[in-house]
């Protein structure tokens, strides 16, 4: 697994991947044919052994990964959610998926790639999955604005959720965004309309809606796709009204690496913050060190989540099950009563 | 101007404190003239030289809209609490309390059942004065209740939107009130439900993307800044100068996505011809 992008509190890290790199280094060279030296003179004995303490530096190594993923600061969990190998919307479909349909376009503008839409099978059940992309390379980061979609894509997610509404196909929504695009044509075009009209209609949709903030739950722009009957967090996503740096800039006058610290716990970001809250009912647990040092084994985990709510909620009376959603989200919030 | 025979000075006082500086006169930020606060106050806060349309409170919001003597205030037993227990430069319980004790306000939400020219409505004012409008849990549990009590009761419901956004100090439980009052309009419109959704200067963020843009006829005061992102935001992102009058009332109406420009001397009159045309 590639460790080029250093999270900086996986500094105490970095020595001991480079000791594993060139030991595994050394036991490839080892393990390979070397060619006869013209001249002789080069012993057998210079071929390297592979260094008895791999297995060692590689256990030392995992435990260190563990011991500093138990106690994520809500700042290094940002951090690891907008991790660039974190798996995306499409990397998860492609798990999940042999025979994914995507189905494209708002019928009214355009084609927002920033949010993914289409028919797919997860276990063996039939759904619609919608879902954030940020954007893999440079080119499909800049179609995707780094996951921040436009009114055309959240009016492209609604159409289809009709759709699967249509159909008694129930839908499953993977959130990863910054935010909601804050553009010209984004707000000429109607952005807060745009995931407003969501909100409503997602709360009346009568097929089982599942949502998962699988990286970064950033305000509107995110809940524009999960109001739903069950939502999960990975474990080191986060959900929040407003970004740690944007928080930090208006509250704190300025963001820099310690407001933004200060505002990203003030925030109550992280899965175990909205679970404590009430605001999503699960964390699903992420690999040792983060969905992008396993993405197979993360893939795995929201895969199994997501069946066994599907599989919940498929007999509910559709009915019964949009008075629940209106239940879920009715009682949000926290407020005194005075005499 | 006619119109001020229809104004009501009844239940609700304007507050001691609003948006704007004391002085017996002022300068208009509209036209730059010196203006004289109560001549500009008598005129429903709306400068007479240019139509400039001042800031007003939630109370004042109330005394312009309805009849006289006929709001009656809800829900103003709740109240907020301090949930996370948040603190950035200042403690968001102390920043409650400085804020309730300045305007005698507990919260950014004044809602009633009240009477606009004879026609029984449910009234939902934000109020800017208090922490700039913002929804926390308090101003989000107001405006569902206004709307729920709008269902029950066959009322038509409107909702004067003026806010910052969701409020930080709750967070998730801040951005949940958007999902929140947006299901309780979608039983509502399910319902037949008439919403009057008025939107004035400014409304950004988290109230533009839920209730506020879900009106069935959606009014705007003159040149409110409407919009999703703040223009700073968007300069910060896209890195140009915006273009002169955007996220204003009047570039939203024809971009498509209000019904009408409203002056605020027309408002009454506006809302009772809608709610008759409704038929409610
Ligand atoms: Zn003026």
């Amino acid at each position: 697994m590639s460790t080029f992008y250093q999270l900086e509190f996986e500094r105490p890290l970095t020595e001991l991947e480079q000791q594993i790199a060139a030991a595994e280094a050394a036991r490839r060279e080892g393990a390979s044919p070397r060619p006869v030296p013209a001249f002789g003179g080069v012993s057998e004995a210079a071929v390297a052994e592979p260094p008895a303490d791999l297995d060692e530096l590689r256990t030392r190594r995992d435990e260190l990964i563990v011991q500093l993923y138990s106690r994520l600061s809500p700042w290094d969990t940002v951090r690891v959610a907008r991790h660039p190998n974190r798996p995306q919307t499409r990397d998860y479909i492609a798990r999940f998926c042999r025979d994914f349909c995507e189905l494209h376009g708002d019928r009214r503008f355009g084609d927002d790639p920033a949010i993914v839409t289409g028919f797919g099978r997860i276990g063996s059940i039939k759904c619609l999955i919608v879902g954030h992309q940020k954007g893999r390379n440079t080119n499909e980061k800049l179609a995707c604005h780094f996951g921040c979609a436009h009114p055309e894509g959240y009016r492209k997610a609604l159409a289809k959720m009709k759709l699967a509404e249509k159909f008694a196909l129930p839908i499953v929504t993977l959130v990863d965004t910054p935010g909601a695009y804050p553009g010209l044509g984004a707000e000429q075009r109607g952005q807060a309309e745009a995931i407003a009209v969501n909100l409503r209609e997602m709360s009346v949709l009568k097929t089982p809606i599942v949502s998962v903030i699988i990286g970064e739950g950033g305000s509107g722009g995110a809940l524009g796709i999960a109001v739903a009957d069950r939502v999960a967090m990975l474990q080191h996503a986060w959900y929040s009204v407003i970004s740690p740096e944007g928080c930090a800039a208006i509250l704190w006058k300025q963001a820099n690496e310690q407001t933004n610290k200060s505002a990203a716990s003030a925030l109550k970001l992280t899965a175990a913050d909205n679970l404590e809250l009430g605001i999503i009912d699960a964390v699903i647990p992420e690999p040792p060190g983060g969905a992008h040092r396993d993405p197979a084994l993360a893939a795995s985990n929201l895969e199994r989540w997501i069946v066994q709510q599907l599989i919940e909620l498929r007999d509910l009376n559709p009915d019964v099950l949009v008075e629940q959603r209106y239940a879920r989200f009715r009682r949000m919030g926290r407020h005194e009563v005075r005499a | 101007m006619t119109q001020l025979a229809n104004r009501s000075w009844s239940d609700v006082r304007p507050q001691r404190r609003s948006a704007i500086p004391e002085g017996l006169w002022m300068r208009c930020p509209g036209c730059a003239q010196m203006v004289y606060r109560r001549q500009m106050e008598a005129n429903l806060h709306v400068c007479p030289e240019c139509s400039h349309h001042f800031r007003i409170s939630a109370s004042e919001r109330v005394s312009q809209l309805a009849d006289p003597g006929s709001f009656q205030p809800m829900f103003t037993e709740l109240a907020p609490g301090d949930p996370l227990g948040f603190r950035d430069l200042k403690a968001y319980s102390e920043r409650l309390l400085s804020e309730q004790l300045r305007t005698g306000q507990t919260d950014a939400a004044l809602a009633g059942v009240a009477f606009v020219k004879g026609r029984q409505a449910m009234l939902c004012c934000l109020d800017l004065t208090f922490m700039m409008g913002s929804m926390g849990s308090v101003v989000g549990e107001v405006v569902t209740r206004s709307i729920e009590t709008a269902t029950e009761r066959n009322l038509p419901l409107v909702i004067v939107s003026c806010s910052g956004g969701a409020r930080m100090q709750e967070s998730g439980l801040s951005l949940m009130q958007m999902a929140k009052t947006s299901a309780a309009l979608a039983r509502l419109d399910r319902a037949g439900g008439l919403f009057i959704s008025v939107l004035t200067d400014p409304t950004t963020g988290g109230v533009t993307a839920s209730f506020a843009m879900l009106g069935d006829v959606i009014l705007a005061e003159p040149h409110a800044l409407i919009g999703f992102a703040g223009p700073r935001v968007i300069q910060q992102t896209i890195r140009q100068e915006l273009p002169p009058g955007f996220q204003r009332s009047e570039f939203l109406l024809t971009s498509g996505i209000i019904d009408r420009v409203v002056s605020r001397h027309d408002l009454r009159s506006e809302i009772a011809r809608i709610i008759d045309y409704a038929g409610k």
